[in-house]
Parts: structure tokens; sequence; C-alpha cells
């Protein structure tokens, strides 16, 4: 039998040897790649282990902070505000990833040490007292919880920025959400949250509608247009158009009517300056069809067309070129309708560009980086985005919107004492919808310290009746009011 | 030539003195990696194990003075590791049960050792516990007392006593085959055709072959457990190969057992999520549902990578079932591939010692025995290290001496206390070739 226990052994010794040849894949060669896996929790349990910064708004308040649990993971996210501030901090979840701020500043949220790699874990699961660092935003709660209340159950948002600066002085889109529930701990609670969201949805309230959504920006983007006719030369605002009942358009016998589908005035022709003071739509539509090229450069220089650096993600606004056998979409993209498409970030910046001289600013949410020993670690300067437009011309636009406000469509958004420069617009839609209203303002016209833009869906409560100048005009001025009395610069 | 009884024990001393030191070292780094007041838990702890293990030493000079001097340090040096992994998971339960069993398994093992003065006695109750190994086996089965955990019933429940009988029920089995088979191998071996090259024994020879057979597809359908189930039919397969040298045997059991595993797949989900977990761990289907364990165990692995975090200092404690099935995993986490290639190197040098020990006896019997013992031992030792490290479809059995268990740890130290016998009066035995060159006054 000696023979046979030999064999036995050598087979044993055979599996031996694959067993170790099996360890060695798994512990040396493929070590890395498989301690890496998603579901690896070990990463997770270190990721949690540290308190993350918290993240705070203008005035110091707590947006998102963390506290201890008794779980294997160490600390669970909450946020204070609610749905109040859910679009712009996001939320911190271990099923659906980190979104917004807690991604966009996910490393400094976590500490110096940023991106947690593999490697680290085994010398960190001890020791306990690591500290993320805070992340304070732009956004004062108050005038982000004015933005809420101005308006109200509608459904849309509400941009507003300081246009020297390009600071998000609120980001309110409605509906919006707590994010609480998804950064529970508990994998059932986070799924139920999730589910209730309809995050497949359209129309979910994870959409965040001021910078992810776009609409045609209708009148509104006028201001777009007669920038670029000012900038062209050819055109001042004394300069005449006619006014005629509709606008012929070439290659078609369609025609480009008023809102109110007669002449603007009935005197037979208009100035430039009040046909944007009234929203003259056929004025537009003829500088449209004579600048094309001018009007999409003016528009891309406002932002159009490119991804605009924010520290959230935003849609991408756009404008397009319309070949020369298109024509008559040129004379309807002139007054923001056909395929213009504008988030109201974008439209915002149109108003805060106006406002400062013709220059865009980055627009930012955080102002700055605090380490938990209340170092600044990082202090975000403004930063020029585009020179769009002229100051001269931007100096003439504004009047122009001032007379909008103090005579024109805008009258809404009168502030007693204060110049409020504005643009209403009335976006149609589909076919029997009604329309998506529209307004931008700044103020004070001479000393601009607020630009905003809002949006409220299918004229919200107004229904077909609404316009630009009912319906978002007074929660524009809501808002401005606001940040006046929050403010002390005017 | 044959070195001197006291130079073996003397050995012995030394690699035990060695393997506690290194499993105290072990238990106290554990207990320092916790808190530093945990020291003064562990200490009395080691020192109890080391008494007994040293106690077990001092009357195995006296009453098997020859044995095999590496087994009992090797199976030390495991069982401290072992030791130390489970006390770091659970100071508090299973910490302090491990030490108890342990001190249990160490008593059983002397018992073991002192009271089968001559092993051949065993061939002897060959039927009663073939009996008694089939009984054991099967009692899981019975109604009021089978208790099924985690899917397969392999437990007993006798009010204050829980034991899983199978573990027992190998020795016995063992015993049995080995004594059956020396009986028989002659009558087992005539080959009566040829068919490819192989001898093929009369088909009427077949039929212990398939009574194994059917038991092992009793135990893989009634109780559930794909490991013992393998476990138990492998074994005789392989006895049965080294009583009587016929490949026919091992290819006929291997289409045998191919054909029962193909029935336990169909029949059961179970055992098809098990194939498709081994095949496809990292599928995020399934990860967190059927492959669960075996990802755990592997991510244990893979962050251990080659040095290991240090004892205390990862997180074995997230593998299911971490201080039985899968100990393995927490030594690889902890102590890195280093950790687990020097327990591979202790099991293999335990099997090695075993098979020199089966090649130096003289008897059929004890021959059978210390092969069939030994080669029990390496097979589970292989199936589970194979199952967490996905070398094998997993199949939820004991690693000897290091899993935490009463019943496992006591059937090893029973196995070994069997071997180290066997080595003991192979050694002691005068050899008869030399008896006969004395008694002519050839050369001397």
């Amino acid at each position: 039998m000696h023979k046979q226990i030999r064999r036995m052994g050598i087979g044993l010794v055979i599996a031996f040897v694959l067993l170790f040849a099996q360890l060695n894949y798994v512990q040396f060669f493929a070590a890395g790649k498989i301690a890496s896996n998603r579901s690896n929790p070990r990463a997770l349990i270190r990721e949690y282990s540290i308190k993350r910064g918290d993240i705070l708004s203008l005035n110091g308040k707590q947006l998102a902070t963390s506290v201890a649990t008794k779980g294997r993971l160490k600390y669970r996210r909450t946020y204070p505000m609610g749905e109040l501030f859910g679009h712009v901090t996001g939320y911190y979840s271990i099923n659906y990833g980190p979104s917004r701020i807690e991604s966009s500043y996910n490393d400094h949220l976590l500490g110096d040490s940023g991106v947690v790699s593999i490697q680290d874990i085994e010398d960190r699961f001890t020791d306990s007292e690591e500290q993320g660092n805070r992340v304070r935003l732009t956004i004062h709660t108050a005038l982000q919880q004015a933005a809420a209340t101005a308006l109200g159950d509608e459904r849309g948002a509400v941009v507003a920025l300081e246009p020297s600066t390009g600071e998000v002085l609120a980001m309110w889109s409605n509906p919006s959400f707590d994010p609480e529930p998804l950064a529970s701990h508990s994998p059932k609670q986070q799924k139920q949250a999730w589910r209730a969201l309809e995050p497949a949805s359209p129309t979910s309230p994870l959409v965040n509608i001021a910078t992810s959504r776009g609409y045609p920006p209708g009148s509104t983007f006028k201001v777009v247009t007669v920038a670029a006719a000012l900038e062209s030369g050819r055109y001042q605002p004394d300069s005449r158009f006619p006014d005629p009942d509709e606008l012929e358009l070439p290659q078609t016998d369609d025609t480009l009517t008023n809102f109110t589908n007669r002449a603007c005035t009935g005197a037979g022709s208009i100035d430039l300056f009040t046909a944007l003071e009234i929203s003259c739509d056929t004025t537009f539509g003829k500088i449209g069809l004579e600048l094309p090229d001018e009007v999409h450069e003016t528009a891309e220089g406002f932002g159009f067309n490119q991804q605009v650096p924010f520290d959230v993600r935003t849609e991408v606004s756009s404008y397009p070129e319309i070949p020369d056998d298109r024509k008559p979409e040129r004379a309807k993209a002139a007054i923001g309708q056909q395929d213009v498409v504008a988030t109201p970030l974008q439209m915002a910046l149109v108003a805060a560009g106006i406002a400062n001289d013709g220059e865009v600013l980055r627009p930012r949410l955080v102002r700055e980086v605090i380490d938990p020993t209340g170092g600044i670690v990082e202090n975000y300067e403004p930063e020029v985005f585009s020179e769009a437009i002229s100051p001269q011309t931007a100096e003439q636009v504004t009047e122009m919107m001032v007379a909008a406000v103090a005579s024109g469509t805008g009258t809404a958004a009168q502030i007693s004492g204060v110049k409020v420069a504005g643009k209403t617009g009335t976006a149609q839609t589909v076919e029997g919808a009604n329309p998506h209203t529209w307004f931008i303002a700044f103020a004070p016209a001479d000393d601009p310290q607020i630009a905003i833009a809002v949006i409220v869906e299918h004229g919200g409560s107004f229904g077909s009746e609404a316009t630009g100048g009912a319906v978002a005009a007074p929660i524009a001025r809501q808002v401005m009011l606001a940040h006046r009395q929050l403010s002390e610069e005017w | 030539m044959i070195a001197q009884p006291t130079g073996i024990r003397n050995r012995e001393l030394a690699l035990l003195i060695l393997a506690l030191l290194l499993g105290s070292g072990a238990l106290a780094l554990v207990a320092v990696a916790r808190d530093q007041r945990e020291l003064g838990e562990a200490v009395p702890m080691m020192a109890l194990l080391a008494v007994f293990y040293v106690a077990a030493h001092i009357l195995m000079r006296r009453f098997a003075a020859q044995a095999d001097p590496l087994m009992l340090p090797l199976a030390a040096v495991l069982n401290a590791l072992g030791l130390a992994a489970i006390y770091r998971l659970s100071p508090e339960k299973l910490g302090p049960a491990q030490v108890t069993w342990t001190l249990v398994g160490v008593a059983f093992f002397v018992a073991t050792v002192l009271l089968i003065r001559d092993y051949t006695v065993l061939a002897r109750y060959k039927y009663i516990l073939g009996f008694v190994g089939v009984g054991l086996l099967l009692l899981p089965l019975a109604p009021e007392i089978g208790e099924t955990v985690n899917g397969a019933r392999l437990w007993v429940d006798l009010g204050p006593l829980q034991f899983q009988p199978g573990e027992l029920a190998k020795i016995c089995l063992v015993i049995f085959f080995a004594a059956y088979l020396a009986e028989r191998k002659e009558l087992l071996a005539i080959a009566s055709r040829r068919v490819a090259g192989l001898h093929f024994p009369d088909i009427k020879h077949f039929g212990p072959l398939l009574v194994m057979w059917g038991l092992s597809l009793c135990v893989m359908f009634f109780e559930k457990d794909l490991g013992s189930s393998l476990l138990f039919f492998s074994i005789f397969l392989v006895m049965l190969y080294v009583a009587t040298a016929r490949i026919a045997y091992l290819a006929i059991g291997t289409l045998l057992f191919v054909g029962g595993a193909y029935l336990g797949y169909q029949a059961f989900s179970h055992v098809q999520s098990r194939v498709q977990v081994w095949l496809d761990v990292f599928n995020p289907d399934y990860i967190q549902a059927e492959g669960y364990q075996l990802s755990q165990s592997l991510f244990a692995l893979a962050t251990g990578g080659l040095f290991g975090t240090g004892w205390g200092r990862g997180r074995p404690d997230l593998i299911p079932e971490a201080p039985t099935d899968f100990i393995f995993s927490v030594i690889g986490e902890e102590l890195g591939l280093l950790g687990t290639a020097a327990v591979l190197v202790c099991f293999m040098l335990i099997v090695a010692r075993g098979l020199r020990t089966a090649l130096r006896t003289r008897d059929d019997f004890g021959q059978l025995l210390a092969a069939g013992l030994i080669a029990i031992f390496a097979i589970q030792t292989i199936i589970i290290i194979g199952g967490v490290t996905r070398a094998l479809p997993l199949t939820g059995i004991t690693l000897p001496f290091m899993s935490y268990g009463g019943s496992s740890l006591l059937s090893n130290f029973i196995l070994i206390a069997l071997l180290i016998r066997i080595s003991h009066q192979t050694a002691a035995a005068p050899d008869p070739a030399r008896t006969a060159e004395i008694l002519i006054g050839g050369r001397s």
C-alpha cells in the first residue's frame, strides 16, 4: 500500500499548492482590485468614521451636519433646514451617492486627506477624531426663505445673484426635497425615500429646476437680442422700426404676430427703446432676421451653448445656429421661442451681466472652506466668466429695462424709492398648454446689488391668463425687497 | 539510527514551547489592541492552556515516548492562532468558550493516548464503530433532537448539550473503513476484466462503494450538508483505492460523485446558487444576497493583502460566520498572506507527518487507519480553505483546530491522538525484520 499512500500524499500536496496559488491571487495579485469593490464595506466604514464637515449658510447656520450614531457607521448626516436647501446641499447617501455640494466638495468635507484610498484604511480603523472641513455657502438663510415664500406653491424656480461677485444669493426650486431620509443608514428607509421622490420622473422633486431644467426664455431673451442690436452699431435706442400688425417672414406664408395680435403702438413705427419697454415681438423678430450671427454671438457671451462653470451640475442652455434655409426660425429665436432653451440660472446670468457693465461673473455657491480649527483653507475670489457686452450697451439696455418696470410690462416689480430694471417673459410652450411666465431683473439699477430670474411653470395658478408681468414679477419684487432689508448696501 | 525517546520528546517540548509563545503573543496582541486591561484576562487563559499542553506532553513522555514529536506542537500553534482570532472577534463569549473547549479537547487527547494502548484493538469493534458512525451521521435527522442551523441539519440538541455528531462520526467511520478494508482488500482488489486499460473488479465488489454513495446522498439530500457529504464519500474512495490499488474504483467513484453532485445541483436551488456564486462572486445582482458571505471573505483576504492589518486592526467582524467557517479569512485580513501561508504550511506539515506515520506502520489496519485519518483531516482542510478563498464552491465545514466549536475541536484532538498512538506503537514495536536478523545472528 506504500505506493498508493505516496500517491495520495502527492495528490494532497498538489491540492495544498493550488490553495497557496489561489491565496497569492486573492491576497496579492488581485488584492487591490478585490478590496476596492464597492461592496467592500471597509471603505464605507472608513469614510463614515470621519466627522464630515458642516455645510454652512452665509450667516453660519448649519445646512448639513454630522451626528454620531451607535451603529457600524460612526456618523450620520442630518440636514437641519430640511428641504429649504435640499437642492443646494444635495444629499450624502450610501446607495445613491453624494450629490450637489455634498458631491462637488466631497474631498473638502472629508478633510485634508481628500479621497480615501483603500490602503489608508488599515491604519485608521482605530483612531477616531478625524474631522472634515466646513464649507460656507454664499446664501443667507433668510433670503432663501424669502425666495421660497415668494414662490409659494407655484412650480418653478428663483435664482438670485450678486452681479459684482457672481455669488448666488438664493437658489430655490419648487418642488424641493428633504435630503435627510436619503442619508439614512437604514437601507430600507433610504430606498423608500428615494422611490417616493420618483427619480425617473421628469417632474421629480430631485430635479433642481433652477439649474437643470431648460425652458424657452420668451421675451426675457429680448434683452439679449437688443444688446446684440446695440453692440452691432447698426441700431441705437432711438432707431425706428416699422410697427406692423404682423411681421412677414421669408420663405413662408407664415407671419410673426405680437402678443396682442395687433400692432404694438398703432403709430406705424416704433423705436427700439419703446419696443423693449412694451415687449414688441415684431421689432425683435426683425432684428433676428437681420442680425442672426450677432444675436447668436451675444447669447454665447452670456453663457449659452456652453457649460457655465458652477459648484453644482448645470444643464447647458442653448441658442442654436439657424441655417439660411430656415430663416423664419431666426425671428422666433430672437424672441426666445423656437429652439431656444435657457435655465433659470442662465437668465439670472443675463440679468447679472447687464447689471455688471456687461461683464458676467462665474456664478458661485461657496464662499470659503474652513478647517476644523477655524483656518481658511480656500477663499473664492470673484472670477470673470465673460465680457458679454460693452459697458455702454449695458447702460443702454439697463435704461430700457428700467422703463419696462417704470411704465412697461414689468410694473408689478416696482419698489418705491428704488430704480428697478426688469424684463418680463411669457413663453409659449406646446399647443394648448399655458405659457411659462418669466421675470428677470436687477436692482438698484444704478448700483446693482441683486440680479434675479424667476420662472413659474405654465403660469402657475394664473393659468391661461398668466403673463410674466402678472405672475413672476411680484415674486421677484418680494425677493428683492427681502434682500434690501437684509443688505446694508441699499 | 533510531532517535532516542527522550531526544524525540525534548524536541517536542521545545517546539511546544515555541508554539505556546507564538500563541500567547498573538493573544496578548489582540488583548492590547482592544484594551490594555484585557491583558489581565488573557494571561491566565494562556497560562491555563500552557499548563494543559505541557501536561499532555509530560504524559506522552511516559506513555507514548516514541510518538511523532511534531503533531502536538503543530496542533497547538494552529489552535492558539485560531483562539486568538476567536478571542479578537468575541472576547466576552466565544473566546472564553473556545478556551474551555480547548482544555476539554486536550483532556480528550490525553485520554485517547492513555486509554487506547493498542490501536489494533479498535479493529475488533469495527462493526460497532461502523454502526455508531452511521448513526451519528444520521442523528441530526432524528425528530425532536435534530436541529437546522443555517439551512443545514447537522446539529443535535440534547437539552444542555448541543453538538455536531458528524464531526465524531468521521473518526468512527474511518476506523470502520480501515478495519473493513484491511480484511477485504485482497478480495476487493481481484480484477475480473480489463476495460480501457483499467483492471475492473467484479461488479458485486462495488457494493460497499454504492452503499457509501447512498449514505452520502442521504447526507446531502436530507441534511443539506454538501461539505460533509463530499468529505465522507471522498474519504471512503481514497481509502478503497489505498487498500486495493484499483484506479477503477476511483474512476467509478468519481463518476458516482459527479452524478450525485448533478442530482444535488438539479434538486436544490441552494446548490445552484453556491455554484453560481462561486463562478461569479462579484456579480452585483447577488453580492448582497447569496454572494454576501463569500464576497465578504474575499474582501477580508484582499484587504489583508501581503502583510495583513495586524491583530485587532482590521474589520474581520464584518465577515458572516467569522469564528467558525471563515476563521481562515479572519487570519487572512489581520495577518495577511504571510499569516495564511504560515497556517497552510502548518496544516501541510501535520499532513506530512500523518503520511509518514502511515508509511512506517507495518500492519494493514494501522496503515489504512493512519492514511484514512490524515486524509480526512487534509480533505476537510482543503474543502474549507478552498471554499473561503473561492478555489472551490463554498461548503460550510470547520477548519480543524482553528474554527470555533467543541465538536470539531474534540474530534480533531482525538484524531491527532490516534495518529500519535499509531506512530508511537510503530516506533516502539520491534521491527520484525530486525528481530529476525538478531535471531539468526546476522549482521549487527
